[in-house]
Formats: structure tokens, C-alpha cells, sequence
């Protein structure tokens, strides 16, 4: 028997995010080949309740700690090093998402284990493991191999099927005492975002504007276009980050995650980060200077083409056809 | 307040990326690197403690052919040193990077200070092995938060207060105590905007120190076995023509949605 898999249970104000259920069902597919026992690794306050929901692991590993609402990243590396002796594990798998961001790279150095970032592809060579990472903002993919088949991984949000984790079975769950820690970085709350004028998330259509965009003044043009369409403007980080649009706006990993019936990408190339919260909606539509912007390669029409020029355009033709 | 902003410069996506003869890695005949949004953020960010509580902010960049244009802007926002540090060795990845930060940190600065913030970009597009911010933390045996995209410093200014992004605009809020590392995400301002006419300007009058270090040897280190272009699994239906009747066929297809 191979050394078994970790997965770290990813869950955020009371629900297992759906990241687990892909790294759960990665592992299940990675167990299959190599019949090593996947364990899921459970931690935080008032957590055991989530337990049941994880049947797809051969077991779940339920930590409890009382003492914050979000574990301190210095008890989750400490029970990953533990379980990585106990369980004689060699491979641990990590949400690539902002709640797990940075750990995989502490507990590859104290682990003094490899960390492969990025990961969207998992595949058994023999005893190697080999993952493929998409770099460059999804321009690239590289392979890297593992040849002992250890080490922590990142999985990318959306790279395997969230279906292939779950499962009914009820899963056995350990139950292992907090290590003792001490960490400097001392939580203190969760913030929640200042309800915005317009709910993105409940839109039927969506003007995303993105760096193309080029200025606060040309936001105004993707707002009548929304107006004569009846939805609502979003964005991707870059605009959000100048402030031409409020966070209630943003789109992708540390905004929101909408499925309209029609997304407009205006000037957004497409990166991973942006994707991952609009690659659901119902139709896609970009526009982008850059032929080869990777939001082409998952939007349903595209238009190679300037907004600027493009935006009032559209706006007059639905206009002429509303009337 | 002691500041020390790390700049990783990477190959600008926008550009066509090319694999080299090797298969493992970019053509670097290709490539040209720019800084990634985060770490002008990064140094947003130090500018505006700066600005609040004084110090110094020094900027530290791995080299890279188009990275002295970038310091000399640094110098020219305001940063008061800046350092570019040459390893020699090529494509080096993020832990090597993370290591060869440290020595010449330890070596030329001596121990974190009390009052030492180190401020990176919090992620890169190409972190394969990970983010610098992190390893750096770990060497130096300083606490790390990432995604940050706020900081606000104590009185006594021994601790920062740092805003952490989760996912649906939720933040975390943490104190981290001095000295210390952050992965910023995003500064509270934009980055500022300097005329070039005051880069001209500190061109003349500054300088960008350059600092060799040796290459470091890191078990954290991945070899790419391959690298090479995506296959999309699809591709979208590419409308063409003029503005005019590209619009056409759009407001088309809205419609068809019922949308209009």
C-alpha cells in the first residue's frame, strides 16, 4: 500500500466549500491506482458536524479548536505535520483558494517536502506522480514530476469534478486533540462586505468590464449598456482595484461567483482568478483586443475588437430593438 | 518603520509566450517581464505606511532586463533606497528566489529590527512552487498573512492590523506583531502615478544599488518536466465584420436570450 493522502477540509462559516468535494474526489481517483487511504483532515470550532458529508474519504480526522472561528494556520500545519508521521501520509492536498493560500508553501518547508502550485491535472506514472499546473494566467501549462509520489499540492478551484467527492457513506471519524501551538498572527474578526446598491449575484444579464476598460470615465458606457439591458455592471480585480468600481462589484476568487444567463466580459482577458467565478453562466460573450486572451478559449462568441468603439454601439442597436 | 518592499517581475502574459528549444521552459528571446499587479500594490502599500508613520522604504528586485525602469519609478513615488539583487543562475524558481531574499536581507541588514515589515506581491502568475512572501517568512522565522489587501499600523507601531480577502468580498481581520512578512494582494489606494518628467529627474540624481548573491540550494526546488500550450477544449464562435455589424449580431443574440 502507497502512503496514504491528506486532504484538508476547506470550510467557511459553517460549509465544506466545494473545493473539498474536488480534492476529495482528486484523492479518491489518485487511491484508486495506488490503494492508498484518503483521510480528511477536519479543523476548526464546532466542525464535527460537517464530518458526515465527507463520506468519500476513508476516514475523516476531526480537530477540534475552540479557541478562534478560523483555525490559526499555525495549529493547521501543526496537525498536517502530525498526520503526516502518524498516517504515514506523503501527500497532501490544499485548496487553491485565499482561506488555505500560503500554507502549502510553510508545510512543504517544514515538511521538507516539494509544493507543487496551481495544480489542475493529477496522473500516476508508475510511482511518480505526475501534476500539471496551469502558469502564466492560464497561458501555459507545465508538468512536474513527484518520482516518489510525495509532496503538497494546491489544486486549482474547478480542475476536477466537485461530484466525483461526495458520496452517502457515512465516513469513521478520529477524533485527535489540538496540538499545542503558539502563533503570533492572532485573528480577531470577519468582516462582512457593505451590502452594495445592486446584488451581482442575482442579475439575469451581467456587464463585466475588465482592464480594457482603460478608465473610471468609460465604466459609464458598460453602466448604459447594463441599463438598456436591464442588469447590472461588474468587474474584474484590476477595475476594482483603481476604485472605479465598489467590491460589492467584483467578480472571481475574492469577489463573487455569479451565473447569469448572459456575461458580457468586456476587456478581461480571462485569467484564472476571474474565471473561476463566471465560468458558469449560461452564455459568455468577450470582447478583446487580444486574439489570443484565454477568455476566448471558454466564452461561447467572441469579438476581437475594442469596447470602446464597440460598447455604444451595442448599446444603440438594443436600444433600437427595444423600441 | 523600517520597509522592505520584494519585487518579482514576471514574463507579461499580454505578450506571446513561447516554449524554448528544451521544452521546459519559456523562450526567453520572447519574454518580457513587467511587474505583476500585486507587487505595485505591494509598494502602494509601504508608501502609504510610510507617509503615516515615517521610516524607510527600500525596494528589493530580482533582476530581470526590464526591472531599473521599475525602481527608478520606486525611487521616484518615494521609496528611498533601491537594491536590484543578481543571482546568476537561470530560471531560477520562487523558493531559490525566497532563499537568495534571505541571505541578502541577513547579510547586509542583520537581523529582522523590530519595527521591519516586509511587503511582497502576495501571489505571481508564475509561482509553480509556490509564493515568495511564505518561503521568505519561513527562513527568516517571521509570521506571514497573505491576500492582504489593508494594514494599519499600531500606536506603538509594534503591531500592523492586516485585512485578509476571503472569498464573496468577505475579510478577515488579524494582528500580526513586528517584524514580519505580508503577501499583499491590493494596497488601499491604487498605486500613485508619478510624471516622468520626476523619474527623468531621480535618473539623474539616485541610484539603484546592485547586489550579488550566491545561488542557494533549496530541496523545495520542482523540475518542469514539460511545459507547453494549453489545448482549449473550446473555443468561442468568433463573430466578424465591422463595429457596425459586429453590434448587429450581438444585440442578435441578446435577443435570442430574450434579454431585449
Amino acid at each position: 500500500m502507497s502512503a496514504g493522502i491528506l486532504v484538508l477540509v476547506e470550510h467557511l462559516k459553517g460549509a465544506v466549500a466545494d473545493i473539498t468535494f474536488e480534492m476529495l474526489g482528486a484523492a479518491r481517483q489518485l487511491a484508486q491506482a495506488s490503494q492508498a487511504p484518503v483521510h480528511a483532515v477536519l479543523v476548526g470550532k464546532d466542525v464535527a458536524g460537517l464530518a458526515a458529508q465527507l463520506g468519500a474519504a476513508d476516514a475523516v480526522i476531526v480537530v477540534e479548536d475552540a479557541a478562534a472561528e478560523l483555525p490559526s494556520t499555525e495549529l493547521v500545519l501543526a496537525v498536517l505535520r502530525q498526520l503526516l508521521e502518524q498516517k504515514q501520509a506523503g501527500l497532501v492536498l490544499l485548496g487553491g483558494t485565499n482561506v488555505s493560500f500560503g500554507l502549502g508553501v510553510r508545510l512543504a518547508a517544514r515538511a521538507k517536502l516539494p509544493f507543487v502550485n496551481f495544480c489542475k491535472g493529477l496522473r500516476w506514472d508508475n510511482r511518480a506522480l505526475v501534476c500539471t499546473s496551469q502558469l502564466f494566467g492560464g497561458k501555459i501549462l507545465s508538468d512536474v514530476r513527484l518520482p516518489d509520489g510525495r509532496g503538497v499540492i494546491s489544486i486549482y478551484p474547478g480542475s476536477f469534478p466537485a461530484d466525483a467527492g461526495k458520496s452517502d457513506k457515512t465516513p469513521p471519524v478520529e477524533r485527535l486533540a489540538a496540538p499545542a501551538v503558539q502563533s503570533k498572527v492572532v485573528f480577531r474578526q470577519l468582516l462582512e462586505p457593505a451590502a452594495g446598491d445592486v446584488d451581482i449575484t442575482k442579475q439575469r444579464v451581467l456587464v463585466g468590464v475588465g482592464r480594457g476598460i482603460q478608465s473610471r470615465d468609460h465604466v459609464q458606457l458598460a453602466e448604459e449598456l447594463a441599463a438598456a439591458l436591464g442588469g447590472a455592471v461588474c468587474a474584474s480585480r484590476p477595475v476594482i482595484d483603481q476604485g472605479w468600481l465598489p467590491l460589492s462589484r467584483q467578480v472571481g476568487k475574492s469577489g463573487l461567483t455569479v451565473k447569469p444567463r448572459v456575461y458580457l466580459a468586456l476587456g478581461i482577458s480571462g485569467a484564472p482568478e476571474h474565471w473561476e467565478g463566471m465560468q458558469n453562466s449560461e452564455c459568455i460573450i468577450a470582447i478583446n483586443t487580444d486574439p489570443r486572451a484565454p477568455i476566448f478559449d471558454g466564452a461561447h462568441f467572441g469579438v476581437v475588437g475594442d469596447v470602446l468603439e464597440l460598447l455604444p454601439l451595442l448599446t444603440e442597436k438594443v436600444k433600437a430593438r427595444k423600441t | 518603520m523600517n520597509q522592505i518592499v520584494a519585487w518579482k517581475p514576471v514574463p507579461d502574459p499580454v505578450e506571446e509566450l513561447a516554449i524554448a528549444a528544451d521544452g521546459r521552459s519559456l523562450d526567453p528571446e520572447v519574454i518580457r517581464f513587467k511587474l505583476g499587479d500585486a507587487d505595485e500594490h505591494a509598494l502602494e502599500q509601504a508608501l502609504l505606511l510610510k507617509e503615516k508613520h515615517g521610516g524607510k522604504v527600500t525596494v528589493v528586485a530580482f533582476e530581470a532586463p526590464e526591472v531599473d525602469d521599475a525602481l527608478w519609478t520606486a525611487l521616484a513615488k518615494g521609496a528611498d533606497r533601491a537594491v536590484k539583487l543578481v543571482l546568476n543562475r537561470p530560471n531560477p524558481g520562487t523558493a531559490e528566489l525566497a532563499a537568495a531574499l534571505a541571505h541578502h536581507l541577513t547579510s547586509t541588514a542583520g537581523p529582522m529590527t523590530p519595527d521591519t515589515l516586509v511587503l511582497a506581491g502576495s501571489q505571481a502568475i508564475d509561482d509553480l512552487e509556490g509564493e515568495l512572501a511564505p518561503y521568505l517568512a519561513e527562513i527568516l522565522g517571521l509570521p506571514y498573512l497573505g491576500v492582504v489587501s489593508g494594514v494599519t499600523l499600531s500606536e506603538d507601531g509594534r503591531t500592523a492590523r492586516v485585512l485578509k480577502e476571503f472569498a464573496g468580498s468577505l475579510r478577515g481581520e488579524f494582528e500580526v506583531p513586528l517584524p514580519a512578512v505580508l503577501g499583499i494582494q491590493s494596497a488601499e489606494k491604487p498605486p500613485r502615478y508619478v510624471p516622468v518628467a520626476r523619474v527623468r529627474a531621480v535618473m539623474k540624481s539616485g541610484q539603484i544599488e546592485v547586489a550579488e548573491v550566491p545561488p542557494r540550494e533549496v530541496p523545495q526546488k520542482l523540475l518542469v518536466e514539460r511545459m507547453y500550450l494549453p489545448e482549449a477544449a473550446g473555443h468561442a464562435e468568433m463573430l466578424e465584420g465591422t463595429p457596425e455589424e459586429v453590434a448587429e449580431r450581438l444585440a442578435g443574440i441578446l435577443a435570442g436570450r430574450g434579454l431585449i
